[in-house]
C-alpha cells in the first residue's frame, strides 16, 4: 500500500501548543507515512518536533475564518493543539492524520521501517523466555520439562512454541488437555517458587459445558503437578471470576473445575474486573484528571466513581493471596479466568514480583513481561488499539497491562528500595504498549509475530531501553537487593493515584524531579560540596 | 496503680481478631502494656481523648482508647471488674482538673535550673523581630500593653506603626472583640510591607470608631510603596454577617480610607472539629473499601478545609509579593484561623521559617498571640490542620524545608502530650502566672538535640534561600496524610523508608569525604618526614590494612539491609500476616463451607 494515497496535503504553516509548561512551537507542519513533523523556521531552534501518528488516539478539528485548530489526544494521555493556517490545509491534514493513525496492517506499521543508529536488527530478540526460564527451573527441580508440543502453534495459537509442563505427562496428554481448555490454553508453569517447593500455573477455563464434561488427561496433568511439588502439597485453583459468573460460563461451553474431579485441588473465586468496565474506568479516570479547575469534592467523588483504585486494590490483593498461599501454605496455584489472557496474567505476573527477587531487577522484569505477557499471549494489539480518549466504542480494548503497571508502581512506592527500576521504566512500557517504534508489543500472540516476522524485521524495545543513555531515566538509584518477599499493604489508605502517569501532562511535578536528581547525586556521591550542611546554616 | 494480667491487645485493622496477650499497668502518668515479647506500648494519660467500654464478649470486656495523636488501642480485659477499674481510673487520670497536675509540672529530664533556662532561651522572639527589621522608621515597639491593661490575651511587647499613638491604640482596642487591636505579625523587609492581625471590629450594623480607622490608616501609611492595604476576613461571608447582629462584624470599606476588604471563607473551629472527627471515623473503619474511603474523604470535607487555609495563605503572600501591599488578617477573635493564615503566609514568604529553628519560632509565635490550643481537654484541629498544610507544602516542594515529616509528627505528639511547657497556657499572661519557665521544660532543645532524625536530606539551603513558595492548589495535589492519621498503624506504611536510606548515604558521603581528607593529610605528613624512595612502600603498608574507606563502605552494605534508624517505621519485607489479604488465606485451612462471604462484601470465595 502507498501511504501517499492517504496523505492529502504535503505541508502547512502551523503553531503547536503543548500545554501550559512547554513554549509553543511555530513552523512548517508536514505529514509523512508514519509521523507528524513540525520543523521550525531557520531562525529558531533547530529541533524538529516529531509525533508518531500511531500514538494519536483521537482527533478533533475546528475551523474559524481562514485558519483551523486540530486537537490531538494521544495514547500516552498528552493533549496537543495545532493551529494551522488555511481551512483547506487544516481539513486535509486532519483527514490524513485520521486515516494514517488508524491503519490496521501490522507489516506496514512504523516498527518495520524504524532503523535507529547504534542498534542492530535481531539484537535482544535472541532471548527466548520460556527456554531461558526453564534453565532456571531445571536447576531447582527436575519435576518439569520443556515441551515443544506447540512447535507449530497447532495446539494453542496463543502460546509460544515451547512451554514448561510436568515431566510426568507426555505430549499426548497435553494435546488432550488442550482440547478441554478454551483456546487450547492447557495448564503450564508460570513460576516455580523454590524456597517453598511450590509452583504457579496458568491456563484458561475448562470446557465443561452444561453437561459438566470431564477430561481425564486434564485431571492427570493437575495431579502430576501436585506429585511433583513439595510432598503433601495441596493445590488452589484461583478463578478470577465470581462463582456465579463461572457457573454461567457453562451455558456457553466454558465452566470451571468440578471439585470431585480434581482431588487435592480447591477452588477459590476472586472476581477481577476486565474488558469494557475496566476500559470505562480508565476513560473516566483520565477525564477526571483533565480538569484542574474542579472543586475538591468533585475531584474526590470522581476519583471514587471511576473505581480505578478499587481495581488496583483487587488485583494486588488477589496476587498477594496467590503468593501467600504459595509461600505460607505451601500450596500450588493454578490461575485462570475465562480466556486466561488478561486478569490471569495480571495475577501471575504480580505474584512473581512479590515473591521473586530476580523479577524485581531490570533484566528480570523485562524477562517477566516478555514471558508472562507477550509470549503468554496477552492480545496487545486488540487491548491497546485505543487508549482513554478514543470516541469509538471499545470493542476489545482494556487497560489490563496498564493496571499491571499501576500495581507495580504501588509496590515500588511501598518498597522504594526493592525494585531496580523506577517510574521511568513503567512510563516507557505504558507508552510503548500503546504506540511504539519498536516491535516488541506488536501483534496478539507469538504465532502472529512469527507470521509477520517481527523478530527479524523490527527492533526490540529491550535493546532500545538497555542503551546506556536511557539508564538514568529507568533505574532506581536506591535499589538494594531484597531477598525477601515483598508484601504490600492493600488498604485504601496505602494506595495512591499514580500521578506520574495520570497527571503527567496536565500537572508536571517539577520540584519533585529536581529532588529526584538530588537523590541521584547523593547516591552516586558526585555531589559538589556546596556548603551542604543545612544544620550549620540554619 | 493498677496492674492486670492476661489482657489482649487487638490489631485495629485485622479482621481475624489477631491479638497480643500481655500485662496492662497504670502509672500516675502513663498506661503501659507489655506483651509476651516484652514489647512495650506507652500511652500518656494526657493523650487519651476518649475511653469506651464496649459490650461484654465471651473472651472478656473490650476497652477502646482513642488518643489525640490518632492512636487507637483496643484491649480485651478478661474480668469485667478489672475493666471497670481501669475505665474509671483512666477517666479520672485523663481529666486533669488543674494545670498544676499536668505532666509537664512533674516531668523531670534531669536538667539543672540553668540548663532549663537555657532551653527556654533557644527561641528568642525579641531577636526575631530584629531579624525581620523592626523597629525601624515605620514600626515601633509599643509599651501600651506592658501590664496587660489593654488586652489580656496579647503579649507585653507589641509592634505598631510609628505614627500610632497610645490613645489611638486604646481607642481601637475598645472597638475590637476581646480588645485585640491590629498589631504586627510579620514584616517583609524588602517589600516594606507588613502582615498584621487583630480580631473582628464591634461594628454591628453601623458603628464606627475613629481611632480604629486611624490605626488602619497608620498601618497602610507605614508601607511606603503601596498605600492600599488588604483587610482579610478569613471567615465565610455568611458567618461574618451573622456576627453583625451580635454587635460584631467586619469593616465597612466606606469608613476606612485605602482598604480593600476580602473574605476568604475558612470554616470555624466547630466545623473543623466535626470534619476531623468524620475523617477519623472513615479512616478507622475496619475492612474499608476504596470507594467508601474516597466517598468518606469527600464527605468529611477535611481536604477542602485544608485547601481553603492554603488558598488564604497564598492570597496573603501574593498581596505582599505581587502588589507590595500590607495585609491585616482577622477572623472572629483572631486566634485560630488568623494564626493559621499568618503563620502559613509567612512560611511561604520567608525561607527562614522553613528551617528547624525558624519553624519553632512560627509555632512559638502562634502561641504567643493567644492561640486557643492550650486547653488540654479540647481536641483542637487547628494545629493539626496547620501542620498538615505544612506537610502538603513539603510534598510539593521536597527541597524547600530543612525538616522532614518526622519532625512534624513529633511536634504534633507534644502539642497534646503536655510534657513540655511550650504549648500550655493560652496567652503570655497565663503562661507567666503558671511560671512555666521555672516549673516546666521547653521542648525545643530536646528536638534540637535529636536534630539528625528530623533533617530533610534533600533540603537545599542555597537554592531555597530567597524563594517564595507558590504552591499549586489544584485538587489533585491534596492527599490523605496517612503517616499522620495512621502513624501507629504500621501495617499501612511503606515498608522501606527512602528518607532513612538517603540520610545514611549522605552520612556515608560525608564520612568518606573526611576519610579522604585524613588520608591526604597523612600523605602530606609522611612526605615531609620521609625520603621519596621509601615513601610509596611505607604508605601502602601503613594505610591499606586499616583503610577507613573500606570500612565505611562495608558498614554501609550491612546497614541498608537492616531496618535503618527508625525501626518503628521500617519493616523490610514484613510478613503477609500483617496485611488484610492474609485473612483470605486463613480460610484455606478451614473445613469446607459451601460459600464463605467475608465481612467486607467485596470478597466472596467458594470452596
Amino acid at each position: 500500500m502507498e501511504f501517499s494515497e492517504l496523505i492529502r496535503t504535503g505541508r502547512a504553516q502551523a503553531q503547536l501548543l503543548r500545554g501550559p509548561e512547554a513554549p509553543p512551537l511555530r513552523g512548517t507542519l508536514c505529514v509523512t507515512g508514519h509521523h507528524l513533523l513540525l520543523s521550525p523556521g531557520p531562525q529558531s531552534t533547530p529541533d524538529l518536533w516529531l509525533l508518531l501518528l500511531r500514538s494519536v488516539d483521537s482527533i478533533e478539528k475546528r475551523v474559524a475564518g481562514d485558519s483551523g485548530t486540530i486537537t490531538l489526544r494521544c495514547k500516552d494521555l498528552r493533549v496537543l493543539q495545532l493551529e494551522i493556517e488555511g481551512v483547506e490545509a487544516t481539513l486535509d491534514i486532519a483527514r490524513s492524520i485520521e486515516a494514517l493513525s488508524s491503519l490496521e496492517s501490522v507489516i506496514t506499521s512504523f516498527p518495520f521501517f524504524y532503523r535507529p543508529k547504534g542498534l542492530r536488527l535481531g539484537d535482544s530478540w535472541h532471548f527466548l523466555p520460556p527456554e531461558r526460564y526453564y534453565k532456571r527451573v531445571a536447576r531447582e527441580t527436575d519435576a518439569w520439562r520443556l515441551s515443544e508440543v506447540n512447535e507449530d502453534f497447532g495446539l494453542c495459537p496463543s502460546y509460544p512454541r515451547a512451554v514448561i509442563v510436568p515431566r510426568a505427562v507426555d505430549d499426548d496428554v497435553l494435546a488432550r488437555s488442550a482440547r478441554f481448555r478454551q483456546g487450547g490454553r492447557f495448564p503450564v508453569l508460570s513460576y516455580s517458587h523454590a524456597p517453598s517447593g511450590t509452583v504457579l500455573l496458568r491456563s484458561s477455563q475448562p470446557l465443561t459445558g452444561p453437561q459438566k464434561r470431564r477430561c481425564a488427561e486434564d485431571e492427570e496433568l493437575l495431579r502430576a503437578v501436585l506429585a511433583g511439588a513439595r510432598p503433601g502439597a495441596r493445590g488452589f485453583i484461583l478463578d478470577t471470576r465470581s462463582a456465579q459468573a463461572a457457573k454461567q460460563a457453562r451455558m456457553t461451553g466454558g465452566g470451571t473445575e468440578a471439585k470431585a474431579a480434581y482431588p487435592g485441588w480447591k477452588r477459590l473465586h476472586r472476581p477481577l474486573e476486565r474488558g469494557r468496565p475496566l476500559q470505562e474506568s480508565f476513560v473516566r479516570l483520565v477525564e477526571a484528571c483533565g480538569d484542574p479547575e474542579q472543586s475538591m469534592d468533585r475531584w474526590l467523588s470522581r476519583l471514587e466513581g471511576c473505581r480505578w483504585l478499587a481495581h488496583v486494590k483487587e488485583a494486588l490483593s488477589t496476587a498477594c493471596l496467590a503468593a501467600q498461599a504459595m509461600e505460607r501454605e505451601g500450596a500450588c496455584i493454578l490461575v485462570h479466568g475465562a480466556e486466561g489472557t488478561d486478569s490471569t496474567l495480571l495475577v501471575t505476573s504480580l505474584a512473581q514480583l512479590i515473591l521473586d527477587p530476580m523479577s524485581r531487577t531490570i533484566a528480570g522484569f523485562q524477562e517477566l513481561i516478555e514471558r508472562e505477557w507477550i509470549q503468554a499471549g496477552h492480545p496487545f494489539q486488540l487491548r491497546c488499539a485505543h487508549s482513554a480518549f478514543s470516541q469509538a466504542r471499545p470493542k476489545h480494548e482494556a487497560p489490563t497491562f496498564l493496571l499491571f503497571l499501576d500495581c507495580v508502581w504501588q509496590l515500588g512506592r511501598q518498597f522504594p528500595l526493592s525494585l531496580e527500576f523506577g517510574e521511568g521504566l513503567l512510563l516507557a512500557l505504558f507508552e510503548h504498549a500503546y504506540a511504539s517504534p519498536f516491535g516488541t508489543f506488536l501483534c496478539n500472540s507469538e504465532k502472529e509475530r512469527c507470521l509477520c516476522e517481527v523478530r527479524t524485521r523490527t527492533h526490540s524495545l529491550w535493546s532500545g531501553l538497555n542503551q546506556p543513555k536511557e539508564q538514568r531515566k529507568l533505574r532506581n538509584p536506591l535499589y538494594v537487593l531484597n531477598p525477601l518477599a515483598i508484601w504490600p499493604s492493600v488498604e485504601p489508605q496505602s494506595l495512591r493515584l499514580w500521578q506520574g502517569l495520570f497527571l503527567r501532562w496536565t500537572h508536571p511535578p517539577e520540584p519533585a524531579e529536581v529532588a529526584w536528581e538530588k537523590v541521584w547525586q547523593i547516591v552516586t556521591g558526585r555531589e559538589e560540596t556546596e556548603g551542604s550542611q543545612p544544620t550549620a546554616s540554619a | 496503680r493498677i496492674h492486670v494480667e492476661q489482657v489482649k491487645l487487638l490489631d485495629r485493622f485485622s479482621t481475624s481478631n489477631k491479638s497480643l496477650t500481655g500485662t496492662l499497668y497504670l502509672t500516675a502518668t502513663h498506661l503501659l502494656f507489655i506483651d509476651s515479647h516484652q514489647k512495650e506500648t506507652w500511652i500518656l494519660h494526657h493523650h487519651i481523648a476518649s475511653v469506651e467500654k464496649l459490650a461484654l464478649t465471651t473472651s472478656g470486656c473490650p476497652l477502646v482508647i482513642q488518643c489525640k495523636n490518632f492512636r487507637i488501642v483496643h484491649f480485651i480485659v478478661p474480668r469485667e471488674r478489672d475493666c471497670h477499674d481501669i475505665y474509671n481510673s483512666l477517666l479520672q487520670l485523663s481529666k486533669q482538673a488543674k494545670y498544676e497536675d499536668l505532666y509537664a509540672f512533674s516531668y523531670n529530664p534531669k536538667q539543672n535550673d540553668s540548663e532549663r533556662l537555657q532551653g527556654w532561651q533557644v527561641i528568642d522572639l525579641a531577636e526575631e523581630y530584629k531579624r525581620m527589621g523592626v523597629p525601624n522608621s515605620h514600626w515601633q515597639l509599643s509599651d501600651a500593653n506592658r501590664e496587660y491593661k489593654i488586652c489580656e490575651t496579647y503579649p507585653r511587647e507589641l509592634y505598631v506603626p510609628q505614627i500610632a499613638s497610645k490613645p489611638i491604640i486604646v481607642g481601637s482596642s475598645k472597638f475590637r472583640s476581646k480588645g485585640r487591636f491590629p498589631v504586627l505579625s510579620y514584616y517583609h523587609q524588602d517589600k516594606e510591607a507588613a502582615i498584621c492581625r487583630c480580631s473582628q471590629p464591634l461594628s454591628g450594623f453601623s458603628a464606627r470608631c475613629l481611632e480604629d480607622e486611624h490605626l488602619l490608616q497608620a498601618i497602610s501609611k507605614a508601607n511606603p510603596v503601596n498605600r492600599y492595604m488588604y483587610v482579610m476576613d478569613t471567615r465565610p461571608k455568611l458567618n461574618a454577617m451573622a456576627n453583625r447582629a451580635a454587635g460584631k462584624g467586619y469593616e465597612n470599606e466606606d469608613n476606612y480610607s485605602n482598604i480593600r476588604f476580602q473574605f476568604v471563607g475558612i470554616e470555624n473551629i466547630h466545623v473543623m472539629r466535626s470534619s476531623l472527627q468524620k475523617l477519623l471515623e472513615v479512616s478507622g473503619t475496619k475492612g474499608l473499601s476504596v470507594n467508601d474511603f474516597y466517598s468518606g474523604l469527600e464527605s468529611s470535607g477535611w481536604l477542602r478545609h485544608i485547601k481553603a487555609v492554603m488558598d488564604a495563605a497564598i492570597f496573603l503572600a501574593k498581596a505582599i509579593m505581587v502588589e507590595n501591599a500590607s495585609v491585616l488578617v482577622h477572623c472572629s477573635d483572631g486566634w485560630d484561623r488568623t494564626s493559621q493564615v499568618c503563620s502559613l503566609g509567612s512560611l511561604l514568604l520567608d525561607s527562614y521559617y522553613r528551617t528547624i529553628k525558624g519553624f519553632m519560632l512560627v509555632l512559638s509565635g502562634g502561641v504567643r498571640c493567644g492561640h486557643l490550643d492550650g486547653d488540654p481537654k479540647e481536641v483542637s484541629p487547628v494545629f493539626t490542620q496547620f501542620l498538615e498544610c505544612v506537610w502538603h507544602l513539603t510534598e510539593q516542594f521536597p527541597q524547600a524545608f530543612e525538616f522532614n515529616e518526622e519532625f512534624l509528627l513529633q511536634i504534633h505528639e507534644h502539642i497534646h502530650s503536655c510534657q513540655f511547657g511550650n504549648f500550655l497556657g493560652n496567652c503570655q499572661k497565663e503562661r507567666e502566672e503558671l511560671k512555666l519557665k521555672e516549673k516546666t521544660y521547653s521542648l525545643w532543645p530536646f528536638l534540637l538535640e535529636d536534630q539528625k532524625k528530623y533533617i530533610n536530606p534533600l533540603y537545599s539551603f542555597k537554592s531555597q534561600r530567597f524563594t517564595v513558595l507558590e504552591p499549586n492548589t489544584v485538587s489533585f495535589n491534596f492527599k490523605f496524610w496517612r503517616n499522620m492519621y495512621h502513624q501507629f498503624d504500621r501495617t499501612l506504611h511503606p515498608r522501606q523508608s527512602v528518607f532513612n536510606i538517603i540520610m545514611n548515604m549522605n552520612e556515608q558521603n560525608k564520612q568518606l569525604q573526611k576519610d579522604i581528607q585524613d588520608l591526604e593529610s597523612k600523605i602530606k605528613q609522611r612526605k615531609n618526614k620521609q625520603t621519596d624512595g621509601v615513601l610509596t612502600k611505607e604508605l601502602l603498608h601503613s594505610v591499606c590494612p586499616e583503610s577507613p574507606t573500606l570500612k565505611t563502605s562495608l558498614r554501609f552494605k550491612e546497614q541498608t539491609l537492616l531496618p535503618v534508624n527508625d525501626a518503628l517505621r521500617t519493616i523490610e519485607g514484613s510478613s503477609p500476616a500483617d496485611n488484610r489479604y492474609s485473612e483470605y488465606a486463613e480460610e484455606f485451612s478451614k473445613p469446607e463451607p459451601a460459600v464463605v462471604s467475608l465481612e467486607y462484601g467485596v470478597a466472596r470465595m467458594t470452596c
